[in-house]
């Protein structure tokens, strides 16, 4: 897919039902060229993590995913040794009488090593997309490692020798901004900052995901999404909230939304998830808010 | 002309070359972090057949040069400011001049405190009494040099008015908030043994015993360093503290990689960038830049509700010390006040109340703010003199 241009690969992303805006296919178009994973920052809901699988999907690869959390060390991302499986290696030989020396590289073989993912990433024989996911929970250690990482794409088992990557996978790193990442994983990243969709383009969304949705009540619902966003919540609702909130509308068999009021008012649990936005929002305000709606 | 060292066989003109140069070099003047490897993709990209329109090429280096969403934000202007022509540079000019009139304001406070003296006293009535406390511990000041440290660390610091002791107590002030940062941080390594099984280094050690794990090794996780942010009062009421407040939150945040700082008057800025600043006055120049209308009056329920809806969720997490460092006084309603702090309170894992007032005879926390506020105070102390920041190390450390 290196001849792709920007547009085709816009197009073949919509084909996978990811809808993406210019600023982003442009951004997948310079990884691919220019060999640098891609940062995308944005808030929850959004669809960073739709990205890595609209690509997956787009380069008919594997998606390998690493979710980060407070604590992820090495033997989680990397690699692990069969301890287990080890233990009870070294217990079967005893009675065989083989020297310490053949033990020893028997136990510490391929065949007791667990690829965790960042392993299994550079491993393919097929290049997969490498998502990283949330790579702000992890601590800033596990940052600076993965830094090396992904400047060499080489592992080193101490026991083993250094592996090196077969294939380069594709990288995407997501983050929500509940730490600062460091200027270096920055610097080493393209960025992209993904934003709320607009109403167009987050109809088309709805209009991938949701079947048996029309367009006229899609872009109602992605214009309605709009003004509530731009009211004052504490949990702003993301893109996967629309998504649920038009499936349920068509599941209730909605065909305009000012026709039916009250069922709009009542399916609003699928985008309001915490109790101040709930109250907020009553039944006059979302009549205030369809009222501005074609 | 400058030509001359370019490689003459390349296919990209020396004129772009040169602008290009330019435009890295404008976007690190307006504080992006760009090194040469971009330069060189910049380079790739420009020979590409990627980028035919000008709108690509925007999005292609957005894309390449921002490295953060205010990076992201901002890229437009520098952009067009570059490449079209537009505005160019005059926003940079405006702000440098308009700085240098707020950067005076808070050197002031710093430098200068005895002018501001009666300003202050008349906001808070409480007159005798208090010129006499200096004098009470005058004589054990006067004994010598070495122990002047001694007689500052219990004086209160709107009673210091010689220049020199007041630069003494900030330096005395930055260094306490430098020894407590290192003392906090060495704590967390001595932490090791854990509920949980280092296979890895149990096998290893087996082997000294034929491979039978006889000593089990463990492990834990490793404690987290607290994180501290501080929300600084900078208002009119405050203004004998906010230059020895300031120098001591510099200490912390400098220091403290785990440490935000925010300063409050009627609006809420964060600092902590500027407090990054490892000399102490540049520090405070820029933090002068970002904190306008410094000593004016105070809105605490206001400061504190901008902060959690846009600031609390990147800073806080569940080992975060929020400290906040104010009289207390407050223009604002108490009941805004009350429920901004609890809901302050069920992010965070404590927060300390600093009150210089406390220090003074006779002071209740009666305002409307501080009755609205207490309840949901872990610690509420006093911050009047370096002995009383001092006690606040074995509290922290205890978290």
């Amino acid at each position: 897919m290196t001849t792709q241009t920007k547009d085709t690969l816009a197009e073949a992303l919509a084909a996978t039902g990811y809808v993406a805006d210019d600023g982003l296919a442009m951004a997948l178009l310079l990884t691919e060229m220019l060999d640098r994973p891609l940062l995308l920052e944005g808030e929850a809901g959004v669809g960073k993590t739709e990205v890595a699988k609209a690509l997956a999907k787009l380069d008919e690869t594997d998606l390998i995913r690493l979710q980060c959390y407070e604590g992820l060390d090495r033997s989680d991302a990397i690699y692990e040794w069969n301890y287990q499986r080890q233990l009870l290696a070294i217990k079967a030989r005893e009675g065989v009488g083989d020297d310490a020396e053949t033990v020893e590289e028997a136990v510490f073989s391929e065949k007791y090593l667990l690829e965790r993912p960042l392993l299994a990433a550079i491993r393919q024989d097929k290049a997969p997309v490498l998502l990283i996911d949330e790579v702000d929970r992890a601590d800033e250690e596990f940052e600076a490692f993965l830094l090396e990482l992904l400047s060499d794409f080489q592992v080193s088992i101490p026991e083993l020798g250094t592996i090196e990557a077969t294939s380069i996978p594709r990288v995407i790193l997501t983050s929500n901004g509940t730490r600062e990442l460091s200027d270096a994983l920055r610097r080493r990243c393209l960025y992209h900052y993904v934003d709320y969709p607009d109403t167009s383009r987050e109809a088309r969304i709805l209009l991938s995901r949701v079947e048996g949705l029309d367009t006229a009540l899609a872009l109602q619902i992605a214009e309605l999404m709009g003004k509530l966003r731009k009211e004052d919540l504490t949990k702003v609702p993301g893109v996967a909230e629309t998504i649920d909130w038009a499936a349920a509308l068509v599941g209730l068999g909605t065909k305009n939304l000012h026709e039916q009021r009250e069922t709009v008012f009542d399916t609003l649990v699928c985008v309001l998830k915490t109790r101040e936005d709930q109250a907020r929002i009553t039944q006059e305000v979302t009549d205030r808010l369809l009222g501005k709606v074609a | 002309m400058a030509s001359v060292h370019l490689d003459s066989h390349d296919d990209l003109g020396a004129a772009v070359r040169v602008s290009l140069a330019g435009f890295v070099r404008s976007l690190r003047d307006s504080g992006y972090k760009v090194g040469l490897g971009e330069t060189e993709d910049a380079i790739r990209l420009l020979r590409s057949d990627i980028i035919k329109r000008p709108q690509r090429l925007k999005e292609a280096f957005r894309a390449l040069f921002c490295g953060r969403l205010s990076d992201w934000t901002k890229f437009d202007d520098v952009f067009d400011a570059y490449w079209l022509g537009r505005g160019v540079k005059s926003g940079i000019k405006v702000s440098g001049s308009s700085s240098r009139k707020t950067m005076k304001t808070i050197r002031e406070m710093v430098d200068a405190q005895g002018p501001r003296q009666e300003t202050i006293a008349g906001d808070v009535d409480r007159v005798p009494g208090e010129e006499d406390e200096p004098s009470d511990e005058a004589p054990s000041g006067r004994r010598e040099g070495a122990s002047i440290a001694d007689h500052l660390g219990k004086t209160d610091f709107r009673n210091i008015h010689d220049p020199e002791q007041m630069a003494k107590a900030h330096e005395l002030a930055e260094k306490l908030a430098k020894a407590m940062r290192i003392r906090l941080t060495r704590r967390d390594k001595q932490k090791r043994k854990g509920p949980r099984l280092d296979l890895r280094k149990t096998i290893r050690h087996s082997i000294a015993q034929g491979g039978t794990p006889i000593e089990l090794i463990r492990k834990g996780p490793r404690a987290r360093q607290l994180r501290l942010v501080i929300l600084l009062d900078a208002s009119g009421s405050m203004s004998n503290y906010t230059g020895v407040f300031t120098r001591f939150v510099h200490g912390l945040v400098d220091n403290f990689r785990e440490a935000e700082a925010f300063l409050f008057h009627t609006r809420l800025v964060h600092v902590s960038s500027a407090l990054s600043e490892r000399d102490a006055t540049r520090a405070l120049d820029r933090m002068g830049l970002m904190a306008q209308g410094i000593g004016g009056g105070t809105k605490i329920g206001e400061a504190l509700a901008d902060f959690n809806r846009f600031h609390a969720a990147p800073v806080i997490h569940s080992r975060t010390c929020v400290m906040i460092l104010s009289d207390g006084y407050d223009t604002g309603t108490p009941d805004q006040l009350g429920e901004e702090m609890a809901r302050l309170r069920k992010r965070c894992k404590r927060i300390v109340w600093l009150n210089p007032m406390i220090g003074w005879d006779g002071y209740e926390p009666v305002t409307g703010g501080m009755q609205a506020a207490l309840p949901h105070v872990d610690l509420f102390a006093p911050a009047h003199n370096l002995e009383s920041l001092a006690a606040l190390e074995p509290y922290l450390e205890r978290l």
